[in-house]
């Protein structure tokens, strides 16, 4: 028997071990596929056979052509079985495999989990350890949920060793199923109140002298360091920065492109009006240097961005600017091309006064297009002739000799550019022409007229060959009407006018926003249909055999054109409601469709600039004369500024003297330029609001603490502090559940107080206007056919709650409300109600009624919730996790309207709040305002109980399985009837009662989840006790504490 | 997080991969060309940190590297990591295979890859940094390795005889081995030569 053992472990030691495997494909470099795929061969006859040993051998074999390429999933059972070895060796051979290779779509993965399950138990902490660290790499969702116990056991394990791994895994196991983070509290919380003797008091804050040193240092890595912390500090102190210009400059020029790319970085955030024509000098010189299409790619892109952030803000000269632009289509092989024709575009359309300096500059540049487009390679940056083409036409005014630009775009080299630049230069070919002949009216020799439409008729034909059907079908457009100005010519018919007026119209920029920010004007009815569809139209989709409906079909075609006037309102307004209670019918913003005149264009707004030098810098301007040209102007100003400031002492000494900030404050410099900036065009009626950016579900702003700005900096330098204490994990898993879980446990976390405490749902007063309750009553009266929920009528709750007793002469109930206040201001007051039912078990209904308190208009309300781990707000498809959803109503004054809303729960035992805002657009008749309301939903358990009939059989079997777990409460100085206090019970907490003698009765109720929740209540004497059951204890404590908030506001 | 750990010589042959999230076999080859093709091509007087890597995260995350003799040690880290941190763990890790393999060279890594995977383990788990103390992640792997020789007993003997022969280059193997009644061929091993 001892032999049969040894002989095995003797076969076993011929087969291939890692080694030879390696050996092997090292002794087969000409055909290492070949031998590799023999050794494949060899591997799947090993794990045919039973020794554990020969197939961890084979295991391990395959990890390492993992590395090298080969996909072994196909082993992955195999793999499964090796981890459930008893022995450590081959446990781990089988758990690095799986490391190396399982993951989410690894079908077997399922298989694991009671095998891994075993291993975390395993009284030998190896076992476990290993466990934790295999899984640590191949945690599925499914795993997280059935395994967070058991990790989390592990937490306090006697060995440091495991409770460190079950703390780090801990982090893997939250991203994976969220909602065990709740239970994990806590020992969260032991865990990271641990005493650090690692970590000693606060982190001292570097100062920016301090990274200064570290950034002059020869060693390359502190260099680099010091430029990253540099960029965190800019983000809250630009200005300390700011006077490390000269240094970041100097790391330009490392060698290192790391620090370069660190150095570029941070000169986007440093430039200023001062200093930005130097930085971008610089720029350029490192531009002509550069090596390699990457970095001056990027390059270019800085100096791009860098100009034209915040709105060109620290522009002072733009001719300048254009002159930077065209400098830059003289790179290379660039890809940004196309941004630099955006620019040129932006630059001339929003500055006016720039516009006859950048048609020359342009014009140029079309002159030599043959420089951009010689070379093949050049392909990218033919995209400013784009640019260039369309500058040059739609500005053509200013064009000195239309006629050599004309000239320029019609040679036949044009033709071999993209299919896109040559529509612009036919088109702007056109206008070029157009602007000709206006230019020789009236002249008595109309020659150069007709030479100017000969030269069109001459060129044109080539473009009308174009494979490019843009440029084809404009090309022979424009012939044909330019052969017919000729004719007219001819006759010496003037035609100038006429050919102009089909450029006519000048463009301004819009802004992007703009569409957005009219607000509809009162009577348009963007839902009202324009023509009366054909409503069969929708039940004929429902057909499922249309072929089959044709004769049908034409039958109901002939009677919808009978159907009155009245009969359309009617479906209207139907559909109208239908579209209404519908959360899900998102229409396209009505704004958007809203068509208004535009305004002339006297009424952009334009931001004057004084003009201190001549527009024209002589010849072929290179941007360095403009950098010259701008210093000897500063050194002029500061001079003439300093004479003033003498004057001004001499005059007023002793009065006081403001701080005027000195000669080199930003404020001072003034742009050199004449330039209407003109501001983005914004129709008359917008709405003034900035909120638009700001997304008010942002996570970061729950976090409520400024992210960017201080932890940042402080994690950096708390990380390599805490680093060296080999402390890092702690710290890093109190951080990343802190971004893990905004609004949630992050407030819990930041105090380190697990304790949720939840919040009383108010009531909203009963005494409503009488309109808003009529309304109500309808609307409740539609719900009752779909819900099983009571409404308020008392003869109707008396009815359901006493189904087995008798019915006696009792007072009548007063009325309630299920409705609850859920935020409120001068506009606007919003209840609400959440419902869910049986069918779904993770939905509930939120229904809220949005009543106008004011006197204006609301509209374009918009209903946002933060959503947290356990309860999400349905979007539509397509929509982001912190979209808002679109009421679908506007509400006149005085109306109030129901809408809808879907969230998803998972959990119901606890009672939750959800924080959320409802944004709308107030308007009035002088104007209209944006406002915004914050709420906190309150999910309380009750909301997750349906009203459920039991029968008494049924329910006194369900007592007697004892599955349930029980519970009491005491209700004291309880001054009303019993059937109003069961009516109560029934109404607000959605029981109904099964039996009821005398001051006695039995209720039952049912969670969406199915929880059976069941109560005996009794009283005497002004006292109420309830008995409950319920096969989920904390659920039960929970209702049971909503139903006392209900009683102790009676 | 770490994303990825790479070791990889000086012709970008992989000599050990780790990778923290899941691709494809095909994409963690072409993110190992990818980046020795970033980090190849860097002078030896550089900063140790690069970012621009396309393939694993894009721009959030950086490749923190080190390179010694002929063998380039390369980590991958989104944003939360610091820099100076994993400078540092690569260090210990270096200095940890040179202790357990004795003066650690290239054939080692390229033979033991499962050793330097167990090594690797104790100190970073799942993209988490685990452990930095270098006597303390000995101590562990030491403390496996004990398990593993106490479970292989004496079957694991003749295992480790053959492999100890196997590494002697012996220029000649028996062709047969004959205890009592059983006789076990040797098979023919292209490798031993």
């Amino acid at each position: 028997m001892a032999l049969k053992i040894v002989k095995g472990s003797i076969d076993r030691m011929f087969d291939k071990n890692l080694q030879d495997l390696v050996r092997g494909i090292r002794n087969h470099k000409e055909d290492e596929a070949k031998y590799i795929s023999t050794c494949i061969d060899e591997i799947k006859q090993e794990l045919k056979q039973d020794n554990i040993a020969v197939k961890a051998n084979a295991v391990c074999k395959l990890t390492y052509l993992q590395m090298l390429g080969y996909d072994v999933s196909w082993a992955a059972f195999n793999i499964v079985e090796v981890m459930s070895s008893s022995k450590f060796t081959y446990k781990r051979i089988g758990y690095l495999a799986a490391s190396q290779c399982f993951h989410e779509g690894t079908d077997v993965i399922m298989l694991t989990t009671n095998q891994i399950r075993k291993d975390l138990s395993s009284p030998h902490q190896y076992d476990t350890g290993v466990a934790l660290t295999g899984l640590s790499c191949f945690v599925t969702p499914d795993l997280a949920r059935d395994l967070a116990n058991d990790i989390m056991t592990l937490m306090s394990h006697t060995k440091p060793y495991i409770r460190k791994k079950a703390v780090l895994i801990m982090y893997k196991v939250f991203l994976k199923y969220p909602e065990s983070l709740r239970p994990a509290f806590p020992r969260l919380k032991e865990k990271l109140e641990d005493p650090d003797p690692g970590t000693d008091a606060e982190p001292h804050l570097l100062c920016v002298q301090k990274l200064r040193i570290l950034i002059e240092d020869s060693d390359q890595n502190l260099k680099y360091l010091g430029l990253l912390a540099m960029s965190k500090i800019l983000k809250t102190h630009p200005k300390s920065v700011q006077s490390h210009k000269d240094l970041i400059l100097q790391c330009l020029d490392d060698k290192d492109e790391s620090i370069r790319l660190r150095a570029l970085d941070l000169l986007y955030g440093m430039v200023s009006k001062k200093n930005l024509m130097e930085i971008v000098k610089k720029l350029m010189l490192h531009v002509d240097k550069a090596e390699g299409t990457t970095y001056r790619d990027e390059l270019l892109t800085k100096i791009i961005d860098i100009c034209s952030q915040s709105n060109y803000q620290y522009i002072t000269n733009f001719e300048w600017y254009i002159s930077i632009l065209v400098e830059l289509t003289r790179l290379e092989g660039t890809r940004h091309g196309h941004l630099i024709a955006s620019q040129m575009l932006d630059v001339a359309i929003r500055v006016k006064a720039i516009r006859g300096f950048a048609v020359a500059q342009m014009a140029t540049l079309l002159d030599n297009a043959h420089l951009l487009t010689g070379n093949t390679q050049r392909n990218g940056i033919c995209e400013v002739l784009y640019a260039a083409a369309w500058i040059c036409g739609e500005f053509s005014e200013h064009l000195e000799d239309p006629m050599q630009t004309l000239e320029a775009m019609l040679r036949p080299k044009v033709a071999t550019l993209p299919g896109h630049i040559q529509a612009v230069y036919v088109q702007n070919a056109a206008k070029l022409f157009a602007t000709v002949l206006r230019k020789h009216e009236g002249e008595t020799d109309s020659q150069a007229a007709q030479e100017t439409s000969q030269l069109l008729i001459d060129r044109l034909p080539l473009f009308v060959q174009s494979a490019n059907l843009e440029v084809q079908e404009r090309a022979s457009c424009i012939l044909q009407l330019v052969k017919y100005i000729q004719k007219l010519q001819q006759k010496n018919v003037e035609v100038a006018e006429e050919v102009t007026a089909l450029f006519a119209g000048e463009l301004n920029p819009v802004a992007p926003k703009a569409q957005k920010k009219v607000p509809i004007p009162e009577g348009l009815d963007l839902d009202a249909w324009i023509n009366e569809p054909p409503s069969e139209s929708e039940s004929e989709d429902e057909k499922p055999k249309a072929v089959f409906t044709k004769e049908e079909h034409k039958h109901s075609r002939s009677r919808h054109t009978e159907v009155d006037e009245k009969e359309l309102a009617r479906r209207r307004e139907v559909r109208k409601q239908e579209q209404a209670n519908n959360p899900f019918y998102i229409k396209a913003s009505p704004s958007s469709q809203k068509v208004y005149d535009a305004p002339g264009v006297e009424h952009i707004p334009v931001v004057q600039i004084d003009l201190s030098v001549p527009l024209k810098v002589p010849g072929m301007p290179t941007s360095d004369q403009y950098l010259k040209l701008e210093e000897e102007r500063q050194q002029k100003e500061k001079a003439e500024r300093k004479k003033k400031e003498k004057k001004k002492k001499r005059e007023k000494r002793g009065k006081e003297r403001k701080a005027d900030s000195g000669p080199e404050s930003e404020e001072d410099i003034r742009p050199a330029h004449q330039v209407d900036i003109v501001t983005e065009e914004m129709p008359e009626n917008a709405l003034p609001s900035d909120d638009d950016d700001k997304d008010p579900n942002d996570p970061h702003k729950a976090l409520d603490i400024d992210l960017d700005k201080y932890v940042c900096l402080l994690q950096f330098i708390h990380a390599l502090h805490v680093v060296m204490h080999g402390n890092l994990f702690l710290l890093k898993l109190k951080f990343h559940v802190l971004v893990l879980c905004p609004g949630f446990g992050l407030r819990h976390f930041l105090s380190i107080k697990p304790t949720v405490c939840w919040f009383p749902v108010q009531k909203s007063s009963k005494h409503k206007k009488k309109k808003q309750k009529k309304e109500k009553e309808e609307k409740e009266k539609k719900k009752k056919k779909r819900h099983h929920h009571h409404h308020h009528h008392s003869d109707a709750g008396g009815e359901d709650s006493v189904q087995n007793g008798t019915v006696e002469e009792e007072e009548p109930l007063p009325p309630m409300s299920n409705y609850s206040l859920l935020a409120e201001n001068s506009y606007i007051k919003m209840v609400y109600d959440i419902q869910g039912n049986h069918q779904d078990e993770s939905k509930v209904v939120v229904s809220v009624i949005f009543e106008n308190k004011s006197d204006s208009f609301l509209k374009s309300m918009e209903f946002n919730v933060l959503d947290s781990l356990n309860s999400k707000l349905q979007r539509p498809e397509g929509a982001g996790p912190h979209d808002s959803l679109t009421v679908p109503f506007q509400l006149p004054p005085g109306v109030s309207n129901e809408a809808r809303f879907v969230f998803s729960v998972q959990s119901i035992v606890m009672p939750q709040k959800l924080k959320g805002t409802l944004t709308f657009i107030v308007k009035s008749d002088e104007s209209s305002t944006h406002e915004k309301l914050d709420f906190k939903l309150h999910f309380t358990c009750t909301s997750y109980l349906i009203t459920t009939p039991c029968y008494s059989d049924a329910y006194a079997k369900l007592l007697e399985s004892g599955d349930l777990k029980g519970s009491s409460l005491r209700l004291e100085g309880i001054n009303m009837p019993f059937h109003h206090l069961l009516a109560r019970i029934c109404f607000h907490h959605h029981f109904s009662v099964v039996e009821r003698i005398d001051s006695c009765a039995s209720m039952y109720s049912r969670s969406i989840q199915g929880h059976h929740v069941c109560l005996l209540v009794k009283t005497s004497d002004q006292t109420v006790s309830i008995d409950a059951k319920c096969d989920e204890p904390s659920l039960l404590g929970n209702v049971l504490d909503e139903i006392k908030q209900t009683f102790s506001k009676c | 997080m770490i994303k990825a750990i790479l070791i990889f010589n000086n012709h970008g042959k992989p000599r050990l991969s780790k990778f923290y999230e899941h691709y494809t076999e095909d994409t963690e080859q072409q993110i190992i060309r990818e980046t020795f093709h970033l980090v190849s091509k860097r002078d030896e007087n550089v900063c140790n940190f690069l970012e621009g890597g396309l393939l694993i995260g894009g721009s959030e995350n950086k490749l923190i590297y080190r390179h010694y003799a002929t063998l380039y040690f390369v980590f991958c880290v989104d944003s939360s990591e610091s820099e100076l941190g994993i400078l540092d763990l690569i260090q210990v890790f270096v200095e940890t295979l040179d202790k357990c393999f004795e003066n650690v060279c290239e054939l080692d890594l390229i033979f033991h890859m499962d050793k330097v995977h167990n090594i690797l383990a104790e100190m970073v788990m799942g993209g988490m940094v685990l452990e930095t103390n270098m006597s303390e992640i000995i101590t562990q792997a030491e403390a496996h390795n004990k398990m593993e020789k106490s479970e292989a007993g004496i079957a694991g003997a003749p295992a480790r005889a053959v492999s100890a022969v196997k590494n002697m280059n012996l220029p000649e193997m028996p062709k047969n081995i004959n205890i009592g009644d059983i006789s076990i061929k040797v098979p023919n091993l292209p490798s031993f030569k």
